[in-house]
């Protein structure tokens, strides 16, 4: 695979063929349909797509999170750091409930989620739902944990912990929660931190300090963090490389730079179409992409983006899945157009 | 709409777009009604309730007798089987019905009924019987059933006086499937128009409103339906009566229909469009009627459907206490009250089919009440 | 807290003054009184009363006065002395036929309702957990019925079973060579045979109420994203389910407990007026039938009382249970 060539090293988390499928009342959903990526030590992975694209379920699948209906295929290898026993471990091939995918959950692979009220119980103190994961993985000792708690909080930028470390989450603004949910997945000291859509539910000013401060502990902690979002902002801001999800597939692959300077699928050009630039030409409206997005619901083999696509190549697009295909080195695409370029490379 | 392409091989009725043409343009109710029709449960009560209201609708025609009559040759008779084979294995095409005739238990010395194979009464639609008023109007004479004379039909056995429980069940259901109706129906009424003006007007007023519901409330209802039930005069007509056992029902029912629409009132009527309708320079009237109303109407009618069962449970418990509906007339409840006596269920067991009816009805009513609450909420699939 | 209590109770006080006002009116509304029903009992044994005996006995009960007059004179002794006045029916003070039924009353009520709870609470959640499972399906087909049947009439069955399978249909609370004996072992085992099909009866009514609200609460606790926190920390399922949905989902239920207050007093009267049980619901449906004012005001008042009480007490539990409200006490 391309962007692996591009690693000397091992991949610390690396996902093949990854599929979800759901059972629905009209018939079998692909919502994840053949995801291949890997993601590095200290490195970001963007995940960027439209809500419904599965970019959340591919997430989720990694600590095996998803709801019961979801059957998930493919392997998730994690080859940990400092701890040889998880080394090369099919992380889908353990129970869901087990005691093994337990201990990785929120000890090694933790993660932080959208909506940071709701992922928060309204019943128990901030202190006692992050004490409750150091309780689970480091000490039994309650005083050590409520050491490790106020240290995390007041490393998230918490100020006053003694006294926030016993309130509620009501009584928290979204920013605070989100930084304490943070100091939440962080407290076990995770290799890979998966953010799932950690800014969304914020105001702007907020979410660029959550992001700083991201940032700032993955130069601490040195984690990986595989980070889901539909904003380009956020990518372009945070990721070393970027996967672009739609329909269930990654359409495009490259390191964030290549993804902004030489987009290849007309779904990934499309997306940067409709983003608003600095400078930009103010009087023009910006660009959206036409249509909505399918249900990949009973599809036949064909490209998902193929009736947006104002690229389309009547009776090939519409006749089978649109190949793997390798522009450079770092750089991937799933699409007809480059196929002629590279004949021998379709898989 | 741009219509989407289809996939090849694709059969057209599946979902290829997220949402099917004709769920784009329905109103409201069409939605709740499409989402109601798939709950199969719901559906097939809403049959069977139906049903059961076209019977009382026409219960003097179905009933071969009426709420008067009483043989007293047959006091305490069991349910006849309908036949098509004799004690001889004969064959026959009209169904008929054996006669009774009494014999002496060589034990407990009791009398009971055997079947008299030597008589056979046949089975015959539309006889001519007791005169009765068709739906109440028109003067007939023709029953839905009934068998030769001088036999006797008792589907459902008989009663402590001899008298058709069949014919009284059909009967009662006219009583007994109504009251909760009208109750509900006035208790609608109420718990709208007060509800609505305490949630809308707020202030003193519908702190006037709270404490008096806060009041009725405080009454546990058992009792208080005690005390009122037996305050109602002995000896009255029918009617009268009626209408005394609706009030009361509705009397006690209105206030919680009224909590629900107060508390819809006040939180929709802050909603930004109710806000806009207001500055817009709507009045009052009009945006109760046009934004308030069909915010939350959906979830009243839910709220009243759900009512319904317990006012059913409340005027048999309350017949069968017998401070409700009192005889001449009959409901389910007054037909329980002869499975009072232990001894009576045990020796006639049959006496407990009037629950029967009674369960049925309020199972329809709470599956339909079920699924109109599931169909009612928009964030449900 | 204390404050907001003050103030609940404050406001309180004048519903209940309203309370015992209509409480007096209701049962002056059934025609006649109880010496006309009196009368009208001796009728019948063959001893008829003249006008003036009846207007002499009305003049000895006070109730030749006014309604309101009546009232305010019961109240007074109520207030001053604690006396709720005099049974006519049981020819006591109202206050010691209430204490006679009241032991017998408890310990219904009590038994039934902790049936009740440590029955429909885990069906609840087992239900929920289980969605569309055979189980789940069992017990909501189960309590489906147990919503259509009037519980009366399940007494009548269970009692029918009984009289068959064992016969005896074990009417009343103790047979008949224990009513009066005294306290023993047997007495004892004797009242427990005897609860068995209340227990059931009263129990299962509420029951099937319960599991359904349960099982509600309990479908949208599981689904809320707190739930997959609680996962991707890695607690074990058993964890989750007990800290997460289960204590949510018993707030409201838990908030209803004091509404149940008035219930413990009277237990369910229907059934207990069928099963020929010697507890408070038949003596006050006899009062209410035989005009034994005092004695069913005085049921009326202490049960609407209770039901006051009891919500408040069901506001302050809330108010204790939710940490949102409970802050904002510790913040003002």
């Amino acid at each position: 695979m391309a962007t692996q060539a591009a690693h000397k090293e091992q991949p610390l988390l690396s996902v093949q063929d990854l599929k979800i499928k759901i059972q629905m009342e009209s018939g079998i959903m692909n919502a994840v349909d053949g995801v291949d990526f890997n993601i590095y030590k200290g490195k970001t992975l963007g995940l960027v797509g439209e809500s419904g694209c599965g970019k959340s379920l591919t997430s989720r699948s990694i600590i095996s999170i998803n709801p019961k209906e979801c059957e998930t295929s493919g392997t998730i290898t994690y080859n940990s750091e400092s701890e040889s026993a998880l080394n090369g471990l099919n992380l889908l091939s353990l129970k869901p409930t087990g005691k093994q995918i337990r201990s990785i959950r929120g000890r090694k692979i933790s993660m932080i989620f959208q909506e940071p009220m709701t992922a928060f119980s309204p019943m128990y103190t901030i202190g006692n739902q992050i004490m409750e994961a150091i309780r689970t993985h480091q000490t039994k000792d309650k005083k050590e944990a409520k050491r490790i708690a106020l240290e995390m909080l007041s490393k998230v930028g918490i100020s006053d912990q003694a006294k926030r470390f016993d309130q509620y989450p009501h009584e928290f603004s979204g920013g605070m929660r989100q930084r304490a949910m943070i100091s939440m997945a962080l407290s076990c000291n995770p290799e890979i931190l998966i953010a799932d859509e950690p800014t969304t539910a914020l105001d702007v000013t907020i979410q660029a300090q959550v992001l700083e401060l991201m940032k700032s502990l993955q130069a601490e902690f040195g984690m990986a963090i595989l980070l889901v979002t539909h904003d380009l902002g956020i990518i372009a801001e945070m990721c070393d490389e970027v996967a672009v999800m739609y329909l269930g597939k990654i359409v495009e692959q490259a390191p964030v730079k290549e993804i902004f300077n030489n987009p290849k699928h007309p779904y990934t050009k499309g997306l940067l179409r409709s983003m608003p630039r600095l400078g930009g030409n103010k009087s023009k409206r910006l660009d959206s992409i036409e249509g909505s997005v399918p249900m990949p619901i009973n599809m036949p083999p064909m490209c998902g983006f193929y009736d947006r696509c104002k690229d389309r190549i009547e009776g090939v697009c519409n006749a089978q899945s649109a190949p793997k295909i390798t522009i450079s080195d770092e750089h991937t695409v799933r699409c007809f157009l480059y196929a002629d370029q590279r004949e021998g490379e379709v898989q | 709409m741009r219509t989407l392409p289809l996939f090849k091989g694709q059969k057209p009725a599946a979902p290829v777009t997220a949402a099917p043409k004709d769920t784009v343009y329905s109103s409201q109710w069409r939605l709740i009604y499409q989402k109601f029709k798939k709950h199969t449960l719901a559906r097939i009560s809403m049959y069977i309730l139906g049903l059961l209201y076209l019977v009382a609708l026409f219960a003097q025609f179905i009933a071969p007798y009426d709420l008067q009559s009483y043989d007293s040759k047959y006091v305490n008779a069991p349910p006849m089987g309908l036949r098509f084979v004799d004690a001889e294995g004969k064959f026959h095409i009209k169904p008929f019905v054996y006669g009774l005739k009494t014999e002496r238990d060589p034990e407990t010395l009791r009398k009971m009924f055997v079947a008299d194979t030597e008589t056979r009464h046949s089975f015959k639609f539309f006889v001519k019987g007791q005169e009765y008023k068709f739906l109440g109007l028109i003067p007939m004479k023709t029953h839905l059933f009934a068998v030769e004379e001088p036999g006797r039909i008792f589907l459902l056995g008989t009663d402590g006086m001899g008298r058709d429980l069949f014919s009284r069940i059909v009967l009662g259901s006219q009583i007994s499937l109504s009251i909760p109706l009208v109750g509900v129906g006035i208790s609608f009424i109420l718990g709208l128009i007060i509800g609505g003006i305490s949630g809308y007007f707020g202030g003193w007023l519908d702190s006037l409103i709270q404490r008096v519901i806060e009041i009725i409330r405080s009454f546990p209802t058992l009792p208080l339906w005690m005390a009122l039930s037996a305050a109602i005069p002995p000896r009255i007509p029918v009617v009268t009566m009626y209408l005394y056992i609706v009030i009361i029902f509705a009397f006690i029912g209105w206030t919680d229909l009224a909590r629900v629409v107060r508390g819809k009132f006040i939180s929709l009527k802050n909603e930004d469009y109710v806000v806009a309708a207001r500055i817009a320079g709507v009045g009052n009237t009009k945006i109760i009627v046009k934004h308030l109303l069909p915010g939350f109407m959906s979830y009243l009618v839910v709220a009243t459907t759900l009512a319904i069962p317990s006012m059913i449970l409340g005027e048999t418990a309350m017949s069968f206490l017998g401070l409700g509906v009192r005889s001449p007339a009959t409901s389910w409840g007054v037909l329980l009250q002869e499975a009072q006596k232990i001894e009576n269920v045990a020796l006639y067991p049959w006496k407990l089919l009037p629950l029967g009816a009674v369960i049925l009805t309020v199972l329809t009513y709470n599956f339909i009440g079920d699924g109109l609450r599931d169909a009612a909420d928009p964030y449900k699939k | 807290m204390f404050q907001y209590i003050i103030r609940r109770i404050l406001l309180a006080i004048p519903v209940v003054v309203l309370i015992s006002f209509i409480v007096f009116y209701i049962i002056q509304l059934p025609p006649g009184d109880y010496v006309s029903s009196y009368a009208a009992k001796m009728s019948a044994s063959g001893d008829i009363m003249s006008q003036a005996e009846m207007d002499q006995m009305r003049a000895n009960l006070g109730l030749d006065r006014p309604i309101y007059e009546q009232y305010f004179m019961w109240m007074k002794k109520i207030i001053l002395h604690g006396d709720f006045g005099f049974s006519f029916n049981y020819n006591k003070p109202v206050m010691a036929v209430i204490q006679q039924y009241m032991g017998l009353t408890l310990v219904v009520s009590l038994v039934t309702m902790a049936f009740h709870y440590i029955v429909a609470i885990p069906i609840g959640i087992y239900t929920a957990v289980k969605q569309y499972s055979v189980g789940d399906y069992f017990f909501s087909g189960l309590s489906f019925i147990g919503m259509a049947t009037p519980n009366f009439l399940l007494a009548i069955i269970l009692m029918f079973l009984s009289y068959k399978w064992f016969g005896n249909p074990l009417l009343g609370l103790f047979s008949p060579e224990y009513v009066n004996a005294p306290w023993s072992m047997d007495k004892v085992k004797d009242l427990m045979q005897h609860m068995v099909i209340p227990v059931i009866v009263i129990g299962l009514s509420g029951t099937a109420d319960l599991v359904r609200i349960m099982r509600g609460q309990m479908l949208d606790e599981l689904n809320k994203p707190n739930v997959v926190t609680a996962r991707a920390k890695g607690l074990s399922e058993m964890q989750i389910l007990f800290k997460y949905p289960t204590r949510a989902a018993l707030n409201p239920i838990v908030s209803t407990f004091g509404w149940s207050l008035s219930s413990i007093f009277t237990g369910a009267t229907i059934t207990a007026i069928v099963l020929n049980l010697p507890i408070q619901g038949p003596v006050m449906h006899n009062a209410l039938l035989g005009q034994d004012m005092y004695l069913a005001g005085t049921f009326l008042l202490i049960m609407a009382l209770l039901t006051v009480l009891g919500t408040l007490i069901s506001d302050i539990l809330l108010a204790w249970l939710d940490p949102k409200i409970r802050t904002e006490f510790r913040g003002s």
